[in-house]
């Protein structure tokens, strides 16, 4: 069965100019697709592109080069203030800091309503309570939460908080960049349950970026992996975790530390050194295996598929 | 081995508008020398308050020890002057604290910085304490220590950061060593690398290391013994492997159900439902039967003591209470204890 794509990132730069000489480049050509219904982790180290990248898909970040296609439509260029209100509608974002992200001055119920107000979604000021108030209770939330300010609650209900005003205006797409980061590990758990359960009911299509590849793991369908501005590697979680391929992931997920002493005091970390490529060739992204993608040299290609072929 | 560090009945308050906060509320746990003693528990669960009286580190006047003796080789620590603890800190005790950027001094050489406590507490001459420090910096594998040693904490990554940290701790050889969270704030890999570097300065040194954390994958990769904390107690101590394979606590099950492992396939994390309770009104009873799925009638009104499971093993929980109903602890935690026994007989078949 031929899969929907929700979202195609093609070629995607974005540079940040620091000077006249000096440019980082955060995210260097990128190109991934989402398809409906999924959740597409994005996993590195802090630095390495992936906030930026999730940023640039939502148009936070204008790209540098490169194209978003978000339901047959580009994000970037230019737009009228219609396209982009419908194109933010189906779109939205969670964010990793669930203090720093809502208002302080404003009540619960007026963060969650935002965007049913832009929108122009409710018939009346009734509805729009009553919409707000479904809305907390589908996070797990009272509806006399509704009036109080978001300074009286803990992390974990911030986050919440967060997670039904990106559900206020009904999109079909979310960006959760960190969301769990910041709280504690029972209350990840239930949150991590929340976005599951979210993802069934409403049909939401994920991408999920974070560092905690255990949960990553445990939440997507496919993974990428990115390292200074690239994706190295690409493939369906279980592959992925089974038949690492590039060094670069390997050395990550040996040094994810595992609630499991007997585990522990057998891992062997391996280190990843960026010179053991061949620098004389450029590397391109080649798919190695259906679906499974890795950024290599023509050489490694055929050494990765050797690899593929004995495990 | 003999106890390097003994905590007994500890209470610590804080004084606030609102009332009296009870961080910690009686505690006892003892440390030998060379080995590695993991607090989990949740923030608020207090953890780091533990240590930072052990350090006397409160901030005082609203911070106080209500309670309770902390026997530093003997010695009860609490009644020691200011000027008695600023000898101890830095030279028996030290901290590595969780954020590497707050910790150093931003306008001060990190060289200077760790030069500070040689000089002070070691007697050395600046010429001394300046090729001491080399060799530390070299220890916790900064490369290019000379150099560095003039530089200062922005000119260092995050990581470099931490390790420098590491090396103020160490400069005295200290016999115990607390890490209040060292690794939150760095990236896995990095992570891995200060975890190894602190085990490896361990076996030399032979300090004891009392290591604060939330993240039992990293409890699992450095304890030998383990101290789960829950609204200012004990709730569950014992070797790692008793905490990781027997675990006997409703709020240990929790924990470590709410942590996906890599291989796991199921649809629903076994997460604890609400949030920590309120350490102003600490709840009557067991203060986490609010959230505990097998909580017992006596639960609301009694607390439970602690149950002796075995020589190395206790919990406080009335599940334990011969008179309690058999319950089957979540899928996930009787996976772990199957994998328990298959050791067991394993060790057995060898002997």
């Amino acid at each position: 069965m031929e899969k929907e794509k929700v979202l195609e990132v093609k070629n995607l730069q974005k540079f940040f100019k620091l000077g006249r000489n000096n440019t980082v480049k955060a995210v260097d050509d990128i190109s991934f697709d989402i398809n409906k219904g999924e959740t597409f982790g994005l996993v590195g180290e802090s630095g390495c592109g992936k906030s930026t990248t999730g940023r640039t898909i939502i148009r936070l970040h204008e790209a540098t080069g490169g194209q978003v296609i978000f339901n047959h439509e580009n994000v970037h260029g230019k737009k009228s203030k219609q396209d982009l209100l419908k194109l933010n509608r189906k779109m939205q974002m969670i964010f990793q800091d669930p203090s720093s992200s809502l208002n302080p001055k404003m009540t619960v119920m007026d963060i969650v309503a935002e965007g049913i107000d832009i929108h122009k979604l409710a018939k009346n000021e009734k509805d729009r309570k009553q919409r707000v108030e479904n809305l907390l209770e589908t996070v797990g939330l009272n509806r006399e939460h509704a009036t109080r300010f978001p300074h009286e609650f803990s992390g974990g209900q911030r986050q919440r908080i967060g997670i039904a005003r990106a559900l206020a205006v009904e999109p079909e797409f979310i960006i959760a960049d960190e969301p769990i980061s910041a709280l504690d590990v029972s209350i990840q758990a239930q949150v991590v349950n929340l976005l599951k359960r979210l993802q069934r009911d409403y049909g939401l299509t994920f991408l999920f970026i974070a560092h905690d590849l255990s949960m990553v793991k445990y939440i997507s369908d496919r993974i990428g992996v990115m390292y200074f501005g690239n994706m190295v590697e690409l493939a369906e979680s279980d592959e992925l975790y089974k038949n690492p391929l590039h060094p670069y992931t390997k050395s990550l997920l040996s040094a994810i530390p595992l609630p499991d002493p007997d585990y522990e005091r057998n891992r062997r970390r391996v280190a990843y050194d960026p010179a053991e490529h061949d620098t004389n060739e450029e590397p391109e992204f080649r798919e190695v295996k259906p679906g499974h993608w890795v950024r290599c040299t023509t050489k490694e290609f055929e050494e990765y598929k050797k690899e593929l072929k004995t495990k | 081995m003999s106890k390097l560090l003994e905590v007994k009945d500890l209470r610590v308050s804080f004084k606030t508008y609102s009332g009296e906060v009870q961080a910690v509320r009686g505690i006892d746990f003892d440390l030998k020398k060379g080995e590695t003693l993991a607090i989990v528990g949740e923030s608020g669960s207090g953890k780091s308050v533990t240590t930072k009286a052990i350090t006397k580190l409160l901030p005082e006047p609203q911070g106080y020890i209500k309670t309770g003796e902390i026997l530093f080789e003997g010695q009860d620590i609490t009644k020691y002057s200011n000027k008695q603890m600023q000898k101890l800190r830095g030279r028996d005790i030290s901290t590595v604290f969780q954020d590497p950027m707050t910790s150093l001094n931003p306008t001060m050489k990190v060289g200077k910085q760790i030069a500070e406590g040689l000089i002070k507490h070691r007697k050395m001459s600046k010429a001394q304490a300046r090729e001491k420090t080399i060799e530390l910096l070299e220890l916790v594998g900064i490369p290019q220590a000379e150099k560095r040693l003039n530089q200062f904490p922005h000119q260092f990554s995050g990581g470099m950061r931490q390790r420098a940290v590491v090396a103020i701790a160490l400069a005295c050889n200290p016999k115990i060593l607390i890490a209040d969270e060292p690794t939150t704030a760095l990236d896995v890999t990095i992570q891995a690398q200060i975890l190894e570097l602190m085990k490896d300065i361990q076996r030399e040194m032979d300090s004891a290391i009392i290591f604060i954390t939330h993240d039992l994958g990293v409890v699992a990769n450095v304890a030998d013994r383990v101290a789960v904390m829950y609204a200012g107690k004990i709730v569950e101590v014992g070797t790692a492997d008793d905490i990781f394979y027997n675990p006997k606590h409703p709020y240990t099950w929790g924990l470590l159900g709410s942590m996906p492992t890599l291989d796991s396939d199921e649809e629903e994390l076994f997460a604890i439902p609400g949030s920590p309770p309120d350490m102003l009104n600490p709840p009557e009873g067991d203060a986490f039967a609010p959230r505990n799925r097998f909580a017992l009638e006596i639960d609301t009104q009694m607390e439970p003591p602690m149950f002796q499971v075995s020589d190395t093993h206790y919990a406080a929980t009335w599940l334990l209470h011969e008179y309690a109903p058999k319950i089957e602890p979540p899928e996930s935690v009787q996976r772990r204890m199957q994998g328990f026994a298959s050791m067991d007989d394993g060790k057995d078949g060898e002997a």
